[in-house]
């Protein structure tokens, strides 16, 4: 049978129809993906001249919001080493960025004034003004995004000095 | 070719043809239903008729219902509610079926554990009507999201980051499924085809397997007893009725059955009418906004227990804690190390175990519904760790369990 016309025969069907199911698996795959215009409007620039000190700003980036908050320098001053070194500078001013997303599964968390800190509803978690976690669950800060600082404004999705900075130092989540 | 002969009747033109009448005998008047049961067997029937009220109502709602972002809402809450005549009928009979087949769904599902319905070739009924959970809560939830509203959206949103699976972090996963980065139109279109073909389709191939799987071992006895069904048949068939232990699926059982459906219909028409306000959450009477997370962000009724099994631990564990409560059902036929199929009465410890679970699976539904703080997260810790360390108990009290 092995060597048969018809054990070769049963190869040659096995070896199409297996061409033919990758093949539909590998499309079906590829049109689930996300569309190349979903992908293409993922660069926002935001002006942060006029961001008021301790006034959160929620900007919308790839469909996420977006935390700027800009630090008072007494905020500045207590701030521990790990908590500064997420800080983004600019124009001499220390900001957050962040994802405003808690990382345990996605709610947007609240900025507190009176305490510096965020709390999500959802589940309880609270993160600092740094958007490092605090409370559990939520297992890890919040995720700072590609950005780009250009004279006042940044640009969210573009790779800059400081962004690649962080990256090294492994503080961006 | 096969030999016809002129047709004497609109009947044999037909059972020559289709052989109905042997399709007949076989499915219905010669498929045999033990004599010893109650009102819990036709829990079976109840849904088979509820899914086809989610069907019929669903064609009605499906012809006015927009899968778009900017339109869904509104194609839901105005055309249909207010627009179309009787729109606001089949947009309630949908809801009120969608969450009280969970109900029955439970019932059934207790009513196998209780009566040990789900061993001694039983296991592919069980297996199957597991498959068939998990296709309800897929059609379920992808139909929670269509008429986009805030909890829509934030329950597509929190349900779809589980497949980032924790701290592997699989977000090109979680993009794909969604097909953005957050759910937006892709998301929508994709959903709603799985709502209204791909899992509907699913199920109706699954209802004809969980069918099927009961055809050799029958529907099982209020006693667990193993009856010779040809012999109980015999004696029916020679008109020894009253002595049979069984009857016959039609007309007989399917007459019993349907006057519990119709009981059934008098209840649900009752919600239908008065009480429609527990199908429909006010929070998503909201549009959908990407950037407001509703305060408070539970699912419906019938998940609850089992997302209060994920909520109370810190993320990777609650994940994996979350997976062992979807899939641990499967294994029952296999984790019940007992021989003995008869009620859970009669079985010792298995009986306690049995109310436990029950009574801790409605504890975390009660919690899962409450805000995560304070008492109601430790009870709810408490109940959460109590229904792995049921289910870990289970094959030591089964195997030490006499026979009977």
């Amino acid at each position: 049978m092995e060597n048969s016309r018809r054990g070769f025969m049963g190869k040659v069907f096995g070896a199409v129809a297996g061409v033919g199911a990758v093949g539909t698996l590998y499309a079906m795959k590829k049109s689930w993906d996300p569309l190349p215009s979903v992908k293409a409007a993922g660069f926002t620039t935001v002006d942060v001249s006029t961001v008021e000190p301790n006034k959160l700003v929620v900007e919308k980036w790839r469909g996420k919001p977006i935390f700027i908050l800009k630090k008072t320098p007494e905020m500045v001053a207590k701030q521990t080493e790990a908590e500064t070194a997420r800080d983004v500078i600019i124009d001499g001013e220390h900001f957050l960025i962040c994802i405003g997303l808690c990382t345990h599964l996605g709610c947007i968390p609240a900025y507190r004034e009176n305490k510096d800190d965020f709390k999500c509803a959802c589940h309880g978690g609270e993160f600092d003004a740094s958007g490092i976690n605090t409370k559990a669950p939520p297992p890890s800060p919040m995720v700072i995004p590609p950005f780009n600082v250009k004279g006042k404004t940044v640009v969210l999705g573009e790779e800059g000095d400081q962004y690649r900075k962080m990256k090294e130092a492994g503080v961006l989540a | 070719m096969a030999h016809f002969t002129k047709a004497t009747s609109v009947h044999d033109w037909l059972d020559q043809r289709l052989a109905i009448d042997t399709l007949r005998r076989v499915l219905a008047k010669e498929y045999w239903i033990p004599k010893n049961i109650n009102f819990l067997w036709a829990m079976g029937m109840v849904l088979a008729f509820t899914f086809g009220i989610l069907l019929v109502s669903g064609i009605f709602l499906l012809m006015y219902y927009q899968p778009n972002v900017n339109l869904a809402f509104d194609s839901v809450n105005y055309t249909i509610m207010r627009e179309v005549e009787f729109g606001w009928l089949w947009r309630h009979v949908h809801a009120v079926a969608a969450s009280v087949v969970f109900l029955i769904i439970y019932i059934h599902m207790l009513t196998g554990i209780y009566y040990g319905s789900y061993k001694k070739g039983r296991e592919m009924i069980w297996i199957s009507g597991m498959l068939l959970f998990v296709a309800f809560s897929a059609e379920a939830f992808s139909g929670y999201m269509l008429p986009w509203g805030q909890m829509s959206y934030w329950a597509g949103m929190v349900i779809t980051n589980l497949f980032s699976l924790g701290s592997l972090e699989f977000n090109g996963l979680v993009e794909w499924i969604r097909g953005d980065y957050v759910p937006g139109q892709a998301f929508l279109d994709r959903f709603f085809m799985l709502h209204v073909l791909l899992i509907p389709l699913a199920i109706l191939a699954l209802i004809g397997l969980h069918f099927g799987a009961l055809r050799i071992p029958h529907v099982n006895n209020q006693d667990g007893e193993e009856i010779d069904f040809e012999e109980e048949a015999a004696k029916y068939k020679a008109g020894r009725k009253r002595e049979s232990k069984v009857i016959a699926f039609a007309n007989d059982f399917l007459s019993k059955d349907m006057f519990v459906v119709s009981i059934f219909l008098l209840f649900f028409f009752y919600l239908v009418f008065w009480h429609y306000g527990f199908a429909m959450d006010p929070i998503n009477f909201d549009p959908a906004d990407g950037l407001k997370t509703p305060p408070h962000i539970y699912p419906e009724w019938y998940f609850l227990w089992s997302y209060e099994i994920l909520r109370p631990f810190p993320k990777d564990p609650g994940l994996i804690a979350f997976g062992f409560a979807q899939v641990i059902f499967f294994l029952l036929p296999f984790l019940d190390k007992s021989p003995n199929a008869v009620p859970a009465s009669r079985r010792g410890i298995f009986f306690w175990w049995f109310w436990a679970l029950v009574i801790d699976m409605i504890v975390l539904t009660a919690m899962g519904k409450l805000p995560p703080q304070g008492i109601y997260s430790t009870i709810g810790l408490v109940a959460a760790v109590a229904f792995i360390g049921l289910w870990i108990a289970l094959p030591f009290i089964t195997k030490m369990e006499k026979k009977v």
